[in-house]
């Protein structure tokens, strides 16, 4: 097919760009008639102002970032809209070896277990304070982020006031392993391979995972300058596809080889193969030479992980409002709700005769396993999708949820 | 007031490109600045240098850190934010372009601002003009040395006269469409393969 459409992609070296690398460096991309051009970005401040300024059509983002765009939170906002979800999962929370000794002592035990860990961490956090030490300092890659929230989300369910009891930083991903082993931070939650990284260079410990903490749950997303996205919808449906397609090979076992090499390019992460396995595999070294499995631990394609839910945008958006980044007003409100756009998702994706959710929301946290869905045609199977202290997100009564987060 | 009562903090990696922005900033009268490489430590520099005006460097990845500082640490005394003005879309674009960002403190006036951004603008381009031009001369001397010792090897095996080795690599060239330098690596990387023709 000659070109017809030529589209400018911001990304960052971050493993979970491989959907939108692959789609322009395997052939899908082409095969729909599009001539995409994959820039790599330093920031997501840089790609927030090249979106901005229409330098790049869509990028690679953070979930919460077009939500933050459009709500004005940051310098140069712009309308941003979500079509597409670049995958589920695949963030690590990670410890210096210093704070797992403290934790370990206060019953934490290698098995990834949320709950364990936080109750350990808290009670950690309390004798530092008793002793009156500094309070640990956490890392997370950007304010408006999933690993902020979920970092947030998980210490405040075990205890912890991530405001008051310790101290949360920016780090940029490649660094967080290095800030750890020099004692800048005492911890961070980030995507791989950064976790890895650092149990590689043995010092730091992994003490859970997003996968745990909210299974399969929303972390990048394509993000579109809503501009464009009005005037090319033809390019937007065409460029849905082939990242479609491109999520679909990335998914399946047999590609994981070509995949972590075309990864391991410079010009893309620029990490070597092996490292990017524990993504691809689920298997984590988590340090001390414990090995676990992680189901669902980052998927590109399963479980309906490219559908941009409206209540995964209005989850982020309670979080916003509940660590007071926004003020919940019904303006705000519609803004969040209108920023996923699972609409153009099924158009574009319609002609294929896939199989596709009927709803554009779900309630967070209900499905308990596996479950089939009804939908046009061939099978779908979703979730499941719970939070690790059995918490439901209605998006239907947000009010409710974000009262009960605020009083707690 | 004048323009030297302005406190701008610059935040690059590239010490050459920093002390050009200072210098620059220095001869429109600006006396009171500061340049940083390393952002360890970033806080309590900012603490103690109270800027008014922050130039950042958008290579820097730690953008995103500085963005959130800037908003929410207890080390800025004062707010600082980027310094967008909307109706000023084509000087947003050249400093993109460009490759820097500027950040100010809450209230101060644009007038005070745009001559500082737009000098860092020209400055961060002559420096990426700078640094074009010398990475070209760069490999033209690398050409220009693989251009002879491949003409070395043409004299030498074919007994050809230094002129004569030059057009045929030329002639080469132009026959298959490609560089000279080209033409010049393929034979020399083909001589290395081949055996020690070169006395190596």
């Amino acid at each position: 097919m000659s070109t017809t459409h030529e589209i400018t992609a911001g990304f960052m070296p971050l493993f979970d760009s491989a959907v939108l690398v692959a789609t322009g460096e395997m052939g899908f991309a082409a095969r729909e008639g599009i001539e995409l051009k994959l820039q790599r970005e330093t920031s997501w401040a840089n790609i927030r102002d090249r979106i901005a300024i229409g330098h790049f059509d869509v990028a690679h983002m953070l979930g919460p970032m077009p939500l933050a765009c459009s709500l004005g939170l940051t310098p140069l906002a712009s309308d941003t809209i979500v079509p597409f979800s670049l995958g589920l999962g695949g963030n690590c929370i990670t410890v210096s070896n210093a704070v797992w000794d403290g934790m370990v002592a206060n019953g934490a035990i290698p098995d990834l277990d949320p709950a364990r860990a936080g109750a350990a961490l808290g009670a950690l956090i309390r004798e530092r304070s008793a002793a009156g030490r500094e309070p640990l300092r956490f890392a997370v890659v950007h304010p408006h982020s999933g690993h902020n929230y979920e970092l947030r989300y998980w210490l405040a369910a075990c205890g912890i006031d991530p405001d008051r009891d310790i101290e949360i930083v920016i780090v940029p991903p490649p660094f967080m392993a290095d800030a750890l082993a020099a004692g800048r931070i005492d911890g961070y939650c980030v995507g791989e391979p950064w976790n890895s990284a650092a149990v590689a260079a043995g010092t730091g410990r992994i003490v859970t995972v997003k996968a745990l903490l909210w299974r399969n749950s929303p972390e990048k997303v394509i993000g579109a300058r809503k501009a464009w996205a009005e005037e090319n919808p033809e390019a937007l449906a065409a460029l849905l596809r082939a990242l479609h397609h491109s999520a679909r090979w990335c998914q399946d076992p047999v590609n994981r080889g070509e995949l972590a090499a075309l990864m391991a390019r410079p010009a893309f992460l620029g990490q070597p193969e092996a490292i990017q396995m524990p993504a691809l595999t689920g298997r984590l070294q988590l340090g001390g030479g414990v090995e676990r499995s992680v189901e669902d631990f980052f998927l590109p394609f399963d479980k309906a992980a490219n559908f941009p839910w409206k209540s995964h945008a209005l989850w982020f958006y309670t979080q916003m409002v509940r660590w007071g980044q926004l003020p919940h007003t019904p303006q705000n409100l519609a803004i969040a709700r209108d920023c996923y756009r699972p609409d153009l998702y099924r158009s574009a994706l319609k002609p294929l005769g896939v199989a596709l959710p009927g709803a554009n929301a779900k309630v967070e946290g209900a499905l308990k396993v596996a479950t089939p869905v009804g939908s046009a045609g061939a099978s779908l199977v979703l979730g499941p999708d719970g939070f690790f202290d059995g918490q439901i997100f209605d998006p239907d009564q947000i009010d409710a949820y974000i009262a009960s987060q605020i009083s707690a | 007031m004048s323009a030297g009562s302005l406190t701008i903090l610059v935040i690059d990696e590239n010490s050459i490109r920093a002390s050009i922005i200072e210098a620059g900033l220095r001869d429109a009268g600006h006396r009171h600045v500061t340049v940083i490489h390393d952002v360890a430590g970033i806080a309590r520099r900012i603490a103690e240098i109270e800027p008014d005006v922050i130039v950042i460097d958008l290579e820097n990845p730690n953008r995103d850190m500085l963005e959130n500082m800037f908003q929410l640490s207890r080390a800025v005394k004062r707010p600082i934010a980027m310094f967008v003005d909307r109706s000023d879309q084509a000087s947003i674009e050249a400093a993109v372009d460009a490759g820097v960002s500027a950040y100010v403190v809450d209230g101060l006036k644009k007038e005070r601002i745009k001559p500082i951004l737009d000098m860092a603008i020209s400055r961060f381009n002559a420096f990426s003009r700078m640094a074009r031009e010398l990475e070209e001369a760069r490999s033209e001397l690398e050409n220009r040395k693989v251009i002879d010792r491949a003409k070395g090897i043409l004299m030498k095996s074919r007994g050809l006269s230094e002129e004569a080795a030059y057009t045929l690599l030329r002639k080469t060239a132009m026959n298959q469409n490609r560089k000279i330098a080209e033409i010049a690596q393929s034979l020399v990387t083909a001589a290395g393969l081949l055996g020690p023709l070169e006395g190596e």
